[in-house]
């Protein structure tokens, strides 16, 4: 296990915050330090965590109404006047609504526009398949100059705003809506398109996640473990631009991977690790992920459960792909 | 005010960027005809009349004014007069759509000197224009930003989205210029999806209107000044044009929306340009 994450990760009683609280945090450090920094939201400031930086910085923050596209020109046009924009919606929404600003007024022009999605997932729960995002890493990646990034719990959600903030360019990251188990600690590592080993149990394979279910691959890690199944787990948190060499590294040492996330598998972070080790070193890969449909209402374990994204689900990916392995 | 002079003077400017649009057009071998056409006289009197604050040496200077170009396959005009107003060679417009130029189909922002933003999907200039006027407020600037928009485009739902925000802000220092010509691609504006009663709509929605002759040289650049000293709210001037103004058989035709004249027709339209319309006979005769 990687000596950075939090101690009590495996404990019963670990602890849950939404990782769309660190990303409120970070914003307003960064409106106190970073005076180009602005926030706008479509009537979605509070359950976004834009708040506090509203009330902090009213010159600021700017309240576009239940109108993402317009908001998308607005950021677009912010960043040309050398502002930093942070949008703050819902994926389903943002850049659901908006993607063709999201590739004309942005992404073409390579923009520094900031694309915060919240309520990602299947486990938004309740509110149901129109308000979970399962495309959003699909629809984004596909943009060119866009960076794309899960953060997979509250201290990478913080981590990962202020070095978007740092960074030039457009950019889509996502966080989920219920509060998830804290896997990192305030001193792990994170660096953008630097993929970080978790676990590394033994190489007879990969898992390669991204957000929140990178704790449950870590459970299944260490259950399989104790099976005598020995596996490595990717905290895969950039999907774009992928870090291809610690991708192919595990892939070679490990011979199989298991891909895991909270989205389509079509067009998703599996996808995009099948597009580089296809055309750099192909190994047998399953993928955990919505399997081309629609979520529904429910509990978001029983979502999970019901969807294929379950500890018991990731660890029977992996006995598949180690007999795959074997029989390749 | 101008002196009958120099309107004058940019009268025949005007007529100079209709002629490259035609030569433009006829090179490429596509694009777009009546919008440019029609607005040329705009174009010109924002970047010769002295309204705007702009310097070709220094095309991204800080507080210079800002023009979006929201419907951006009129993209030919706007080229040509920042050819003409020294922002890049004027040999360059004839790579106008070409492979490796800057003139591309539809404006990409900052692939050439004065080319604000990237414009073409319809609807989405007047939020680009709202987000550097937002930007200008937050910093204390004082410079105006300007957005060029057709009439076809208030289809778009995202322009009303923009249209009530800027209302609802009060963004006195952004000014749109619709070019209301009554065409579309597939027909009249008024067939496809009826717009009027603009000015009622715009008003509605917390904005200044003026209504002018877009071919008015006089009468545009005094709408451009009265909308900077208005301090209550954005205002949009509705400059009324002919589509394929200048060239009689392109007036008024919704079927020259889309596409260039050929070779037989560029000639035809080139002559009427040069002489007036019949006035006076050309030096190319």
């Amino acid at each position: 296990m990687n000596k950075f994450l939090n101690s009590k990760l495996f404990d019963k009683d670990v602890e849950r915050v939404p990782t769309r609280n660190g990303y409120g945090e970070a914003l307003v450090e960064l409106g106190e330090t970073n005076k180009n920094v602005v926030v706008l939201t479509g009537d979605l400031k509070e359950s976004t965590r834009a708040e506090e930086f509203a009330k902090k910085f009213p010159e600021r923050f700017i309240e576009c109404g239940v109108a993402e596209q317009n908001m998308t020109g607005i950021a677009a046009g912010l960043a040309a006047a050398g502002k930093i924009p942070f949008i703050s919606s819902y994926a389903v929404f943002s850049p659901g609504r908006s993607w063709d600003q999201c590739r004309v007024s942005v992404c073409y022009s390579n923009l520094n526009v900031k694309i915060a999605g919240a309520h990602t997932g299947v486990s938004v729960g309740p509110d149901g398949a129109t308000h979970q995002a399962l495309e959003d890493i699909a629809i984004t990646r596909v943009l060119p100059n866009m960076t794309v990034i899960v953060p997979c719990d509250v201290y990478e959600a913080k981590k990962a705003t202020r070095a978007i903030a740092g960074i030039l360019g457009p950019c889509y990251f996502r966080f989920a809506r219920e509060k998830t188990s804290v896997i990192t600690d305030r001193d792990t590592r994170f660096e953008i398109g630097k993929a970080e080993i978790f676990a590394e149990y033994g190489t007879d394979a990969a898992i390669v996640a991204c957000g929140p279910l990178v704790y449950q691959s870590l459970v299944a890690a260490k259950e399989l473990n104790e099976e005598g199944i020995k596996v490595s787990v990717v905290n895969n948190h950039t999907i774009k631009p992928m870090d291809i060499a610690t991708v192919m590294r595990v892939a070679r040492n490990c011979g199989a991977v298991v891909t895991v996330e909270e989205h389509q598998v079509m067009g998703g972070m599996g996808s995009a690790v099948a597009e580089v080790l296809a055309a750099n070193y192909p190994v047998p890969i399953e993928f955990i992920g919505m399997q081309d449909t629609f979520g529904e209402s429910g509990q978001p374990e029983e979502l999970l459960e019901k969807y294929g994204m379950s500890v018991v689900k990731i660890k029977e990916a992996v006995k598949k792909v180690i007999l795959r392995k074997k029989f390749a | 005010m101008l002196s009958d002079e120099q309107i004058k003077n940019l009268e025949s400017r005007a007529n100079e960027i209709r002629q490259d649009i035609i030569k433009m057009l006829l090179e490429a071998g596509s694009g777009h005809s009546a919008g440019p056409l029609g607005m040329a006289d705009v174009f010109t009197a924002l970047y010769f009349g002295g309204v705007l604050n702009y310097d070709p040496k220094d095309p991204w200077k800080a507080d210079r004014d800002r023009v979006i170009l929201s419907n951006g396959h009129i993209c030919p005009v706007w080229y040509a007069t920042l050819a003409h107003a020294g922002f890049f060679p004027h040999d360059k417009l004839l790579t106008l759509r070409k492979l490796g130029s800057g003139l591309q189909g539809h404006p990409h922002y900052r692939e050439l000197p004065g080319v604000e933003n990237t414009g073409g999907p319809l609807g989405q200039g007047l939020s680009q224009a709202i987000g550097h006027a937002l930007a200008a407020r937050i910093d204390g600037q004082n410079w105006h930003t300007f957005c060029m928009m057709s009439d076809g485009e208030l289809d778009e739902g995202q322009t009303w989205e923009a249209i009530m925000l800027a209302g609802k802000n009060n963004l006195h220092n952004l000014t749109a210029i619709v070019d209301r010509n009554n065409i579309q691609i597939d027909g009249f504006t008024e067939d496809i999806m009826p717009l009027e009663n603009l000015v009622d709509k715009w008003t509605a929605f917390n904005w200044s209107v003026i209504e002018i002759n877009g071919h008015n040289i006089a009468e545009i650049i005094a709408a451009v000044e009265k909308a900077k000293t208005i301090f209550e709210n954005p205002t949009v001037i509705i400059a009324h044009t002919i589509p394929g103004k200048g060239v009689g058989f392109m007036e008024n035709k919704f079927e020259w929306h889309g596409k260039p004249p050929t070779a037989e027709e560029a000639k035809i339209a080139l002559h009427e340009l040069r002489t007036l319309g019949g006035k006076i006979r050309s030096e190319h005769e």
